[in-house]
């Protein structure tokens, strides 16, 4: 009997996910009490002292207090102590504006640049010297200008998704096939009609996977911006909780990004597959 | 001016070379057509054949020279030429009916929806793809993509259509009954069509004139033959025809030898005034070829009935 790809594929996942907790499980597990000390400072020290357990959270402590923020992700007591919902919804809504705003940029730009060898040409050096800085080396500038925490990190945000978005549109439709154009020409289509009905369907896979790079981006670079800026944010969530020493907040904060992360990786493949033509 | 439907008037193409000189693809080039005449352009790859069909569809600008179409000379593209391309070119993410329907639109920019559905059928039904109009390209045999590029090339009632090696691609049986096609809704509509090709057979089945070009750079039109057999000739016993072989053999000779040497032998040549060859006599050509001598199997053919237009 032979099972599919797929369901081999997920036993053996789900195997390794197995053995990945079992020896976290196992790494992380209280040594029993040591030592002779006196009461009141063994209160002072804490389990790890008195009952030998590891600084490290277990996967039970992490799963028990990871069952109690999804029960409750919209809480908020105050600006320390919200909810993961709400820090996550911030993150994303300050991911969604920026890279929003990138596109709106980058596409038309993207356009002009592969339609334009002149544009494209006049463009490059500028591109070139302005797509390897890191986004947070904008910050200190972002900040000086625009003088608010969370518009800057917004701006951060719009820096790092716009290049990956701007060079692949462009490269795009500068390779858009020249028997299509032909088509287009042959029929008098006007400038903006082919634009529309040969060129942006044509190039819309290499755009839609710019797309997809810039929004992996831009999920990568929101942590690091909210450390920098405070707040609000799953970023600064992170940072907050190392500040408070609680590792097992800052792994389930880690897992969190991961799957949105995930996520909006999957919005976008699910979007250029969509636009996907076999040929 | 009805017989000089398409008149192409001294046109050249020239290329800036590697060194600063520029290479002639082809110059002086003058050639005429009628009103739903059938005519093929045969010579070897890189003798401008397809650059003069680009120009003729304007998707190319002669350096020297003019066309002129229904006494019009032509500046870019237009709806009045219509073109097949050899890669079929049909846009990979709309379907049959999309591609045809998109040709329409672009002709009759304010019909609405289903009148543009109903003509693109019509012309899907003409080229015998009814039932296949939701299919996208992917989907489709190499046939029927190029029987789609026809469909959307006659959708928009050209006045002329240009085919620069449409079946170059296909393999022969499919080729065969694409060329049976193309021919008849040529016939039966008296479509003006302009082609290339490399396939001799394919030029003397369809074409009414066959335009020989020598070898480039600096290639000529040599020759128009006039394709003597039938109107209504058919494809299966083509070869049968008794003229069939003295249109071939005269062609293939061309290509083999004379597209080569033909600069160098034929002195006065006058481009605005290319002779017309009928060939004919049949029983010359079997002779001729019994005496295995192909120089002097085309001059007893060709020159006799050799006249200037």
């Amino acid at each position: 009997m032979t099972f599919s790809l797929r369901f081999r594929a997920a036993v053996v996942s789900i195997v390794l996910f197995a053995a990945f907790l079992g020896i976290w499980h196992l790494a992380t597990r209280s040594t029993g009490a040591v030592g002779n000390m006196s009461p009141e400072y063994a209160k002072l020290m804490g389990l790890t002292a008195t009952q030998g357990k590891s600084a490290m959270p277990g996967p039970l402590d992490v799963g028990a207090k990871l069952w109690e923020h999804l029960r409750q992700p919209f809480y908020d007591n105050g600006p320390n102590d919200k909810g993961l919902g709400i820090q996550l919804g911030y993150s994303i809504a300050r991911v969604g504006l920026g890279y929003f705003l990138a596109v709106i940029v980058a596409i038309p730009l993207g356009f002009l640049i592969g339609m334009s060898p002149l544009i494209s040409k006049a463009l490059d050096p500028f591109i070139q010297v302005l797509k390897p800085i890191s986004p947070l080396a904008w910050m200190p500038l972002a900040l000086y200008t625009i003088k608010d925490s969370s518009i800057s990190a917004i701006f951060v945000i719009f820096i790092c998704s716009v290049w990956p978005m701007l060079l692949n549109t462009a490269f795009g439709v500068a390779a858009v096939r020249k028997e299509w154009i032909n088509v287009a020409r042959t029929l008098e289509v006007g400038t903006v009609r082919r634009a529309f009905t040969v060129i942006l369907p044509a190039a819309a896979p290499t755009i839609l996977t710019g797309m997809r790079i810039s929004i992996g981006i831009a999920w990568l670079v929101i942590v690091a911006a909210e450390m920098l800026v405070g707040g609000t944010g799953i970023g600064y969530f992170v940072w907050n909780e190392w500040n408070n020493l609680s590792i097992t907040n800052v792994i389930i904060a880690i897992l969190m990004i991961g799957i949105v992360g995930m996520l909006l990786d999957q919005i976008l493949a699910r979007f250029t597959r969509m636009v996907t033509f076999p040929e | 001016m009805t017989d000089k439907f398409i008149s192409i008037e001294g046109i050249a193409r020239r290329y800036p070379g590697a060194d600063g000189k520029e290479t002639t693809i082809f110059e002086d080039l003058w050639l005429s057509m009628k009103r739903g005449e059938f005519g093929c352009v045969i010579g070897h790859s890189g003798c401008g054949k397809t650059t003069v069909l680009n120009i003729l569809a304007g998707l190319d600008q002669p350096s020297e020279g003019a066309v002129i179409v229904d006494g019009q000379a032509i500046e870019g593209t237009s709806l009045d030429r219509a073109v097949i391309f050899q890669s079929h070119a049909l846009l990979p993410w709309r379907t049959v009916l999309g591609n045809v329907a998109y040709a329409v639109t672009s002709k009759w920019r304010n019909w609405d929806r289903a009148k543009v559905k109903a003509h693109a059928q019509k012309f899907i039904d003409l080229v015998g793809l009814t039932g296949s109009e939701h299919k996208r390209p992917s989907e489709l045999s190499g046939g029927m993509k190029q029987r789609v590029g026809i469909a959307r090339a006659l959708s928009i009632t050209p006045k002329i259509m240009l085919m620069d090696e449409p079946f170059s691609a296909l393999d022969a049986l499919t080729r065969g009954t694409l060329q049976d096609e193309v021919r008849r809704i040529c016939l039966e509509t008296g479509q003006t069509a302009f082609m290339i090709t490399h396939d001799v057979d394919e030029a003397i089945y369809l074409a009414d004139k066959i335009f020989l070009m020598t070898n480039g750079p600096g290639a000529v039109l040599a020759e128009i033959v006039e394709n003597p057999l039938p109107k209504d000739r058919g494809r299966i016993d083509l070869h049968r025809h008794p003229l069939y072989y003295a249109v071939r053999n005269h062609i293939v000779d061309f290509l083999v030898s004379r597209s080569k040497t033909f600069a160098a032998t034929v002195t006065d040549h006058d481009p605005r005034n290319v002779p017309v060859v009928r060939p004919g006599k049949p029983e010359l050509v079997l002779a001729a070829e019994a005496e295995d001598s192909i120089e002097a199997s085309w001059p007893s053919l060709a020159r006799p009935s050799t006249s200037c237009s």
